[in-house]
């Protein structure tokens, strides 16, 4: 019995964690498929998430939500300015230099980071208390539901978004075929933005509501990051529920793997997660093969 | 290519004599790095410059062969030779074994694959405590001796770490000269060209990240015995991506860029020992405009500065 409460346990706080990982595996996904780009600096966006209302919320003293809307819209622009400063400029790279650039910029947030806001760890406080919830013998924070809540409702808005308005219709549109797009009258630099925006603002929430949890500082967004990128990866980054799966796979695989085995070896888990999947099934856990054009 | 050959003596002289005037072992020192990273660099260029195939793992090669060595002789008091040369079969055979599975991979696959390898040395070396002492390091690991000369000065050490990288210059020098370095070249221009005209490419790039992991492993095993204690810091992603870093400014697919890029990056973070924290900053800085403005490296890309500016000053006269 008292395995299965720690079974259970585990799973509720690997659900957690998988939530955050499949946002951070969607906002990777939109800017991939609007672009073919990888960013690799998307894990900094959520590490400016949590540091930023941390700063919002402490030296502005802003209120809770006046500092998140402000942190997800500081990110943002800092996607916004990323996209202009180091991506367009590199119309026809090759991925080599394109994965180096995105290297270089999170190198740069996160140092720009460390020299405004130090080396320290930060607390951003929960957004509603700390009294457990009991269930099933397992306790539940107020912030896992905040998480799965935000979750779900990013998940309904990016569908509704996708599927139900012009614009993103158009980056579905350039996500398929970019030059037919383009010859349809969508301008195709106007959704690369845009997709960049959307996606620094999904990172950045991420990281805002995994703060309470795990604390932040200027070096949290590697990990994240990747392990975003696993769970998109593993839904063959696309950006509907695959990804979503995929983040909750991982999570909780990780949150066993740490619990009954070692925790020290918990992240090397999800790589051997994300290896295991390049290695096996390249194109996605959901998603038939394709064949390559030359 | 006798000019090549004269280029690489004049390159000799210039490492044999610049410890000379030197009275600081403080400079020496640094120069024992530019070397050891020079290898690293160039066993990188040889995979990513020539052949086209990204590694961000290649810290855990350094890693497993600093780490192999400081372990067989501390623990099991091997011989520092014996150990380097198992040391460096083993790692190279690891780098053959996983090197079809990550291979087949491209791009941004194979950047996030090789990262991952990476990653998950990184933390073995942090959680094997009994055998790496963890995150604390490992200490007392002996210096290398021949006989009973023992490489304990770090001028001692700065012939025999450069002896090393002589080599694998001479060694990339070749191999990109031959008939093997134009098949790589021909993989990274067109990998399905390159099958169509009989270049085993599959095989190939296996051999070239094998040589690389390799090339790193004895780095490794110089490096712990020069520094006698080592610890995981040293291992990291962060020191992949310098690699990366050094193979990229210095100029992809230069033999002397990237010993150009192990200098400068070597040196770097000395000059910028006053404002330690800037460097991170300064690195980022470098990658993303280096790869906008001179994609091509100092190595090439200084001299085409100047051959835009020179004329241009002359048209104004």
């Amino acid at each position: 019995m008292d395995l299965l409460n720690q079974i259970t346990q585990f799973v509720i706080s690997g659900l957690a964690t998988g939530a955050i990982y499949a946002l951070i595996g969607l906002s990777f996904a939109i800017i991939f498929n609007s672009t073919g780009i990888i960013n690799f600096a998307q894990g900094e966006f959520v590490m400016l998430g949590g540091v930023m209302t941390i700063f919002a919320l402490n030296v502005l003293k802003l209120p809770l939500l006046a500092a998140v809307v402000a942190a997800v819209l500081g990110t943002t622009a800092v996607g916004l300015a990323f996209e202009r400063l180091a991506i367009r400029p590199l119309k026809n790279a090759t991925p080599l230099s394109l994965i180096i650039i995105t290297i270089g910029a999170s190198i740069l947030i996160r140092g720009v980071v460390m020299l405004l806001w130090g080396k320290d760890t930060q607390v951003l406080p929960p957004f509603s208390g700390n009294t457990p919830l009991e269930i099933a013998g397992a306790t539940l924070l107020p912030q896992h539901l905040w998480i799965f809540g935000v979750t779900i409702l990013v998940i309904v808005a990016s569908r509704l978004f996708f599927h139900h308005t012009i614009s993103g219709k158009a980056m579905r549109a350039c996500s398929f075929n970019r030059k037919a797009a383009n010859l349809v009258g969508i301008s195709v630099g106007r959704m690369v933005l845009l997709s960049f925006v959307i996606s620094s603002a999904l990172g950045s929430l991420a990281g805002v509501i995994i703060a309470p949890l795990t604390m932040t500082a200027y070096d949290v967004g590697v990990m994240l990051g990747l392990k975003g990128f696993c769970a998109a990866i593993m839904g063959g980054m696309g950006s509907g529920l695959g990804t979503v799966l995929g983040g909750i796979i991982l999570g909780t695989l990780e949150s066993l793997g740490a619990g009954l085995i070692s925790s020290g070896y918990k992240d090397a888990i999800a790589f051997l997660i994300l290896l295991l999947i390049l290695f096996l099934r390249p194109q996605g856990l959901f998603k038939k093969g394709e064949t390559e054009r030359v | 290519m006798k000019s090549d050959k004269l280029k690489f003596l004049v390159f000799c002289l210039v490492v044999f004599a610049l410890p000379l005037p030197l009275s600081t072992g403080y400079l020496t020192n640094v120069l024992i790095f530019v070397g050891i990273n020079s290898m690293l660099a160039l066993g990188l260029n040889l995979l990513l410059g020539y052949a086209g195939q990204i590694s961000l793992g290649q810290a855990a090669f350094f890693g497993l062969g600093a780490y192999g060595s400081g372990v067989l002789t501390t623990q099991y008091a091997f011989d520092p030779w014996l150990s380097m040369v198992l040391v460096a079969l083993v790692v190279a055979g690891f780098a053959f074994a996983i090197g079809f599975p990550v291979l087949r991979l491209k791009g941004h696959y194979l950047a996030m694959a090789t990262l991952g390898v990476g990653v998950i040395a990184h933390i073995a070396f942090n959680e094997t405590v009994d055998l790496t002492g963890g995150p604390s390091g490992l200490s007392g690991i002996p210096n290398l001796s021949i006989g009973s000369f023992s490489f304990d000065s770090d001028l001692k050490n700065y012939y025999l770490v450069w002896s090393f990288a002589l080599a694998v210059i001479l060694l990339s020098l070749n191999l990109v000269n031959s008939r093997y370095g134009r098949a790589l070249r021909a993989i990274h221009d067109s990998e399905v060209a390159a099958r169509v005209m009989g270049v085993n490419a599959r095989l190939m790039k296996v051999q070239v990240f094998t040589l690389s992991a390799l090339i790193s492993a004895i780095a490794g095993s110089l490096y712990c015995h020069v520094m006698t204690f080592i610890s995981p810091t040293s291992f990291g992603f962060n020191i992949s991506v310098e690699l990366l870093t050094m193979v990229v400014i210095g100029g992809l697919g230069s033999v002397y860029g990237s010993i150009l890029g192990a200098l400068l990056l070597t040196l770097l973070p000395e000059l910028l020992r006053t404002f330690q924290d800037y460097d991170i900053v300064v690195y980022g800085l470098l990658l993303v405009c280096m790869t906008i403005y001179l994609p091509g490296g100092m190595v090439r890309g200084i001299p085409a500065l100047l051959r835009r500016l020179v004329p241009a000053r002359s048209g104004n006269a």
